[in-house]
């Protein structure tokens, strides 16, 4: 895949303190168009924050510089307060500006069944509601999408996991990612550049040369175990 | 016309936009802020009253301190909201009652509408209408930011102009409210109406709506129990939005 040279987001001594403490430090990072970069760290060291400062909610120092007009497609990890009220699918896609009448639509690119669209958010299942947010991010065309923690897919006979969908979306629309996880087999089959982060960045590059067991040492701590994933 | 018609008018429209905004405030478990607000006007409407002018009018300086405060105070202590509101309640009526004369004590706590006016209820109308507009204008923004600031960041959103927006709609509608269910009920007018709308709806259209008619119905049954039964609009009021809430209970789903 071709990445254009222009970067797309370029953070530069980013640095994020939140009631006092020191959360993310002396972080630089340049993502370019068609790149995925995924985010791997332990919990607490600082993932979530990174996203919320790349969106603008959470006040930072140091700079973070998105190219003119881009626009951005963000799925949360998780949305506590959207129960609360009662959303149909169809509600939910309304609040999204340019996402166009075609809900149906937007629902099977993500490989759900159009009629969900009618469907109270709050029935959904954990899978499903996921996807409604993917297909909500997609909604609005956009050229980078933020993933906070997609959760693991497991096969259910026939249907896309999460991860296949991802690398499908990027295939097919040359999208920009960045996708915050903590786990390798994400890191690995989906990522053209891997930021190790415990409140600073531990290691920066490729997959295959960034993730040695002992960049995996200082990113985790010396206790935890795990084995080198192997490309045949 | 008699304060009959200008009661129940000012009543259908407070009523129906107390329920229309608080179908928004129930998102965010923000309705009981009504209540520690409604608390912290009383020393405005003691003022009023002793004074002789518009309730809502004094309640109204009250209330957006109250807000700037919350605001403020959530912004730079991130204190949960529960305790900022006890704070504020309690202050509100410790006030009021320094130099409240006992005997308006009952039309400042649970609301007075027999005597409403003309001027006054021309103001009630007007501001409700505004809310109304406001909320339908802003209310897929209100809703996602609501939601998650995040996404509303995402989609270009100035999250905090609209929670600015947001907070002064509330003290504008406590403001009103006061002058039907008095300082101490408020909350009681943008809470109830969406949650029993909550328990009957598929979709936000049916909630809002809902919440909405819910709001204007109570009101309207208050006023006229009131005529009937002599007991105040106020408590009838929020009886009767309590008393829907009941009916639509088994109705209500599990999530």
């Amino acid at each position: 895949m071709a990445h254009d040279d222009e970067p797309v987001l370029q953070v530069s001594d980013l640095e994020v303190t939140l009631e006092g403490r020191v959360v993310l430090t002396d972080l630089s990072f340049t993502v370019r168009r068609g790149e995925i970069l995924t985010i791997l760290g332990p919990n607490g060291a600082g993932k979530t924050v990174l996203l919320r400062a790349l969106l603008g909610t959470v006040p930072h120092q140091g700079t973070i510089t998105w190219k003119k007009g881009t626009r951005i497609g963000y799925v949360p990890q998780r949305l506590p307060y959207i129960r609360n009220i009662p959303l149909s699918v169809a509600d939910f896609f309304a609040l999204k500006k340019g996402a166009g009448p075609d809900v149906g639509g937007m629902l099977r690119t993500v490989g759900l069944g159009a009629e969900l669209s009618k469907n109270r958010i709050g029935d959904l299942s954990s899978g499903q509601f996921q996807r409604v947010l993917i297909a909500w991010a997609l909604a609005g065309d956009p050229e980078v999408l933020l993933f906070d923690e997609p959760t693991t897919g497991v096969d259910i006979g026939g249907e896309e996991t999460v991860y296949a969908l991802l690398a499908r979306l990027h295939r097919e629309r040359n999208l920009t990612m960045l996708i915050v996880t903590h786990d390798l087999a994400v890191v690995h089959r989906l990522s053209s550049t891997v930021l190790c982060l415990n409140r600073q960045p531990i290691c920066q590059g490729p997959p295959i040369s960034t993730l040695t067991p002992e960049n995996l040492r200082r990113l985790y701590g010396p206790e935890v175990k795990f084995y080198e994933h192997r490309h045949p | 016309m008699d304060s009959s018609l200008f009661s129940l008018a000012s009543g259908t429209f407070i009523g129906g936009a107390a329920g229309y905004l608080g179908s928004l405030m129930l998102s965010r478990r923000m309705a009981l802020v009504a209540g520690p607000l409604g608390h912290l006007t009383l020393p405005g409407i003691a003022l009023a009253l002793v004074w002789g002018f518009d309730v809502s009018l004094g309640a109204f300086p009250f209330v957006i301190l109250g807000v700037v405060l919350i605001w403020l105070l959530e912004m730079k202590t991130r204190l949960p909201m529960e305790a900022l509101t006890a704070l504020v309640f309690a202050s509100g009526v410790a006030i009021a009652f320094l130099f409240l004369p006992i005997g308006q004590a009952e039309g400042a706590l649970v609301g007075d509408i027999s005597k409403a006016g003309l001027p006054d209820t021309v103001l009630s109308v007007a501001a409700s209408l505004a809310i109304m507009v406001a909320v339908r204008r802003a209310y897929p923004k209100l809703v996602l930011g609501n939601i998650s600031e995040e996404l509303a960041a995402a989609e270009g959103i100035d999250v905090r102009r609209y929670d600015l927006l947001y907070l002064f709609l509330i003290a504008v509608i406590v403001a009103l409210g006061v002058k039907i269910v008095g300082g101490l009920l408020t909350a009681a007018l943008v809470a109830i109406p969406p949650s029993a709308a909550r328990n009957v709806s598929r979709n936000i259209r049916q909630y809002t709506l809902g919440a909405t008619a819910i709001g204007v119905t109570s009101a309207v049954a208050g006023i006229v129990l009131f005529r009937l039964t002599g007991f105040p609009a106020g408590p009838l009021i929020v009886l009767v939005s309590a008393a829907i809430f009941l009916l639509t209970l088994p109705f209500a789903r599990r999530r």
